[in-house]
């Protein structure tokens, strides 16, 4: 069997001080190598594995007999961000795993094979749609983050006339607050946006649903709403000391750095501290995109603080290994009780309780154990809190009968439909934070019953 | 969408005033809410409350001190040009009933704010006492507009040049030793001043609301850069304020982190001022 192709990536070293991307891509060859390793199964189980269903076979078929366009063409038909999953996706834990080559040794590089059709598109014909009329049905997307962009783009693919509102200034949610530009340039985030634009979506800017309108306002307006809200709400620890002068969350440390280009302070206007010592606390993704961003800001030492050990980390493999290359300091088992700061409020040092594993909790992971009298102080200047985030209130708290659950998430059906007649729902805000392809998924979900709910409503109509 | 700049004009040195086209969210405003602002591409957020509206002809009218760079570029635009972003109306509104008689102590540019705060008090039938302070007369800012909507105005400065000769403080607590029966004081202005309204109306047991002018970059609780601490409970400025209880605000730590990114703030400056040779 084939040696599945290794993605060329920037030099540890050198791609600690700057905000460049981390992985390269493949080059023709060694797409086309890759491709060529898939054993094209007769019932193929990667489908299944990807939660927007693309028919993976068929497009690495495509790629290995060099037609691009196929390729390209056969994923899009099914997922409309393709170079945004093929960066971001955990792969490992969907499509990769259920590969049958993972039985016996490497399986197919699905992700970055995607990634290399979507690159393919942008960089040879750039994104030309097929025009699709919008119909007289109006539909209302609240959000523009990965649920609000698929469930957008799907719906205007189906005919309806669909506009976006977003909160803040760019679209792409998370895609473009959250993940820095290192893991996914915005440029491609921006690219992918733009198809779906071209498909017809309007996208609102600056429009914060629930104060410049209320849902109850939009239904007025629009025959359905579909909201992708997110989770954007930061958690805090509720220790001492959170409030000090350099202790971020790491939604506003990631949101500075990435949205507002503060790395590039001050030729941007939005200001950052750089500092010698950080420390993030936590164990995701999101932690890891902090540690990696403190780097490249020139801090001298980053380490993750998380409670249990490596194996619970809820981080992707990939992410833990390039954080550790470009030299972020893993302090597992143990957890910050308390920051202390200086006459001035400032953040000066973190004092830590080590754990140790016990019995697994409801999660299945085992449960952190404090060991006794292991409290110990380390320096720092930075704290980033990346222990997770939850769903923001403002529309819930504005709108009439929309039921959410005692974690403040939407209640939704399987289909995202909300307890609001006419209101249809998914991705983190239904179930609280988790990743950019579960969040496609639902709002692929979404975008099909919504249709389902208009024709019925129309033929209702149409009856009486 | 841009949005343009319909009027912009000094009020007094380093304050100005601009007005707005935004249709939206003038329909929406109410008093006591901010917006958020981008001037262009490299700009920062920063947050401004609202000093009027107007739904007829959807406009926001914003009072902004020349501070750092974004507010001195602010200062030198035109009107006719465009703001990359105009977010809002964001924020609780002030809560605004019939209660009798309220006070309503307006410092520096926070006058502006105040405004129509006072305007609504006075349109729900409660009696508005203004005291409006500035370091100098010739910083005094809106004295005939707050004229309009109080029954009694009184003005103070910190040099004597007009008015009473000192602290808006003074004169709250001259209005709370006579007899009157104030039910309600709202303040607005240097986090200082708020402070100390806070401080002189604790043992007549007044209600005291502040609104808090925290550092801010998104506005709509994401960020949590706007973190108080009020009643020894973490609040969020932009969601759960910007007006919250005088008495249970920790000051200390406002002002703290207002200062976080001082440093930073000189250097946008200076690096503005000498490398690109222009004013803003």
């Amino acid at each position: 069997m084939l040696e599945r192709e290794d993605m060329p990536r920037q030099d540890p070293i050198e791609r600690r001080s700057n905000f460049n991307e981390v992985a390269l891509g493949y080059t023709h060859e060694q797409a086309i190598n890759e491709a060529s390793r898939c054993i094209q199964c007769k019932k193929p189980t990667c489908i299944a594995g990807c939660p927007v269903e693309i028919n993976i076979p068929a497009f690495i078929k495509c790629i290995a007999q060099n037609n691009m366009e196929g390729a390209i063409n056969e994923i899009k038909s099914m997922n409309a961000l393709p170079a945004i999953c093929g960066r971001v996706c955990p792969q490992e834990t969907q499509c990769e795993e259920v590969c049958v080559l993972a039985k016996k040794g490497e399986p197919v590089a699905i992700g970055r094979l995607e990634r290399y059709a979507a690159d393919w598109e942008l960089n040879n014909k750039g994104t030309n749609p097929d025009h699709y009329e919008p119909g007289s049905n109006k539909v209302a997307v609240v959000g523009s983050g990965p649920a609000g962009l698929t469930a957008a783009a799907e719906l205007a693919k189906m005919g309806y006339c669909v506009t976006m509102f977003e909160a803040l200034h760019k679209a792409g949610g998370v895609l473009v607050y959250g993940i820095p530009e290192f893991r996914l340039p915005k440029a491609i985030v921006q690219a992918e946006v733009e198809y779906v634009e071209s498909l017809g979506v309007d996208i609102q800017l600056d429009n914060v649903i629930g104060k410049i309108e209320t849902l109850d306002e939009l239904l007025k307006e629009f025959d359905a709403a579909f909201l992708g809200t997110g989770a954007g709400l930061p958690v805090f620890m509720d220790i001492d000391g959170e409030n000090l002068n350099g202790v971020y969350s790491a939604n506003e440390f990631l949101t500075r750095v990435n949205l507002m280009k503060a790395y590039q302070f001050p030729d941007y206007d939005t200001p950052i501290k750089r500092t010698r010592r950080v420390v993030v606390v936590g164990g995701g993704n999101v932690a890891m995109d902090a540690a990696r961003c403190a780097l490249r800001l020139g801090a001298e030492e980053v380490s993750i603080i998380y409670r249990r050990s490596d194996e619970e980390m809820p981080a992707r493999n990939e992410e833990i290994e390039n954080a550790r290359e470009e030299g972020v300091i893993f302090k597992l088992l143990c957890n910050p009780i308390k920051i202390i700061g200086d006459e001035n409020n400032w953040v000066r040092q973190i004092e830590l309780l080590n754990m140790e594993l016990g019995e697994p909790d409801e999660s299945g992971r085992c449960r952190p154990v404090p060991i006794e009298s292991s409290e110990h102080i380390i320096d720092v200047d930075i704290v980033v809190m990346a222990i997770g985030t939850s769903p923001n209130p403002l529309i819930p708290n504005t709108t009439s009968d929309l039921a959410t659950t005692k974690w403040g998430t939407l209640v939704a059906d399987e289909d995202g439909m909300c307890s609001k007649k006419g209101v249809f729902s998914g991705g983190d805000v239904v179930t609280g934070a988790a990743t950019v392809i579960s969040a496609m998924g639902a709002g692929k979900k979404a975008a099909k019953a919504i249709d389902k709910y208009l024709k019925n409503n129309v033929s209702l109509q149409e009856v009486g | 969408m841009p949005f343009k700049i319909l009027k912009i004009n000094q009020l007094v040195p380093t304050i100005h005033q601009m007005i707005v086209s935004a249709p939206k969210i003038a329909n929406k405003a109410q008093a006591g809410q901010f917006i958020i602002l981008r001037i262009d591409e490299t700009g920062e957020r920063i947050p401004l409350t609202i000093a009027d509206f107007d739904r007829d002809r959807g406009t926001i009218t914003i009072i902004f001190q020349e501070m750092g760079k974004t507010t001195r570029q602010l200062a030198s635009m035109t009107a006719n040009e465009d703001l990359l972003d105009f977010v809002g109306p964001l924020g609780n509104p002030s809560s605004i009933k019939k209660v009798g008689t309220v006070v309503c102590v307006g410092g520096g540019v926070g006058v502006a704010p105040i405004f129509p705060i006072a305007r609504e008090h006075k349109e729900t039938g409660n009696k508005v006492i203004s005291i409006i302070g500035s370091r100098n007369a010739d910083l005094l800012l809106w004295e005939d507009r707050m004229q309009d909507v109080s029954d009694e105005l009184f003005i103070t400065t910190d040099d004597g040049t007009k008015g009473h000769h000192g602290f808006v403080t003074d004169v709250l607590k001259q209005i709370l030793d006579s007899d009157e029966t104030i039910s309600l004081v709202i303040a607005i202005g240097p986090p200082i001043m708020m402070k100390t309204v806070a401080g002189v109306t604790l043992p007549y047991g007044v209600k005291t609301v502040v609104s808090l002018n925290s550092i801010m970059v998104d506005g709509t609780g994401m960020c949590g850069a706007c973190r108080v601490s009020v009643g020894n409970k973490t609040k969020f400025a932009c969601v759960d304020g910007p007006e919250f209880d005088a008495h249970e605000v920790d000051f200390s730590l406002l002002m703290n982190r207002l200062v976080m990114y001082s440093d930073e703030e000189k250097e946008a400056i200076e690096y503005h001022t000498h490398r690109k040779g222009c004013n803003c």
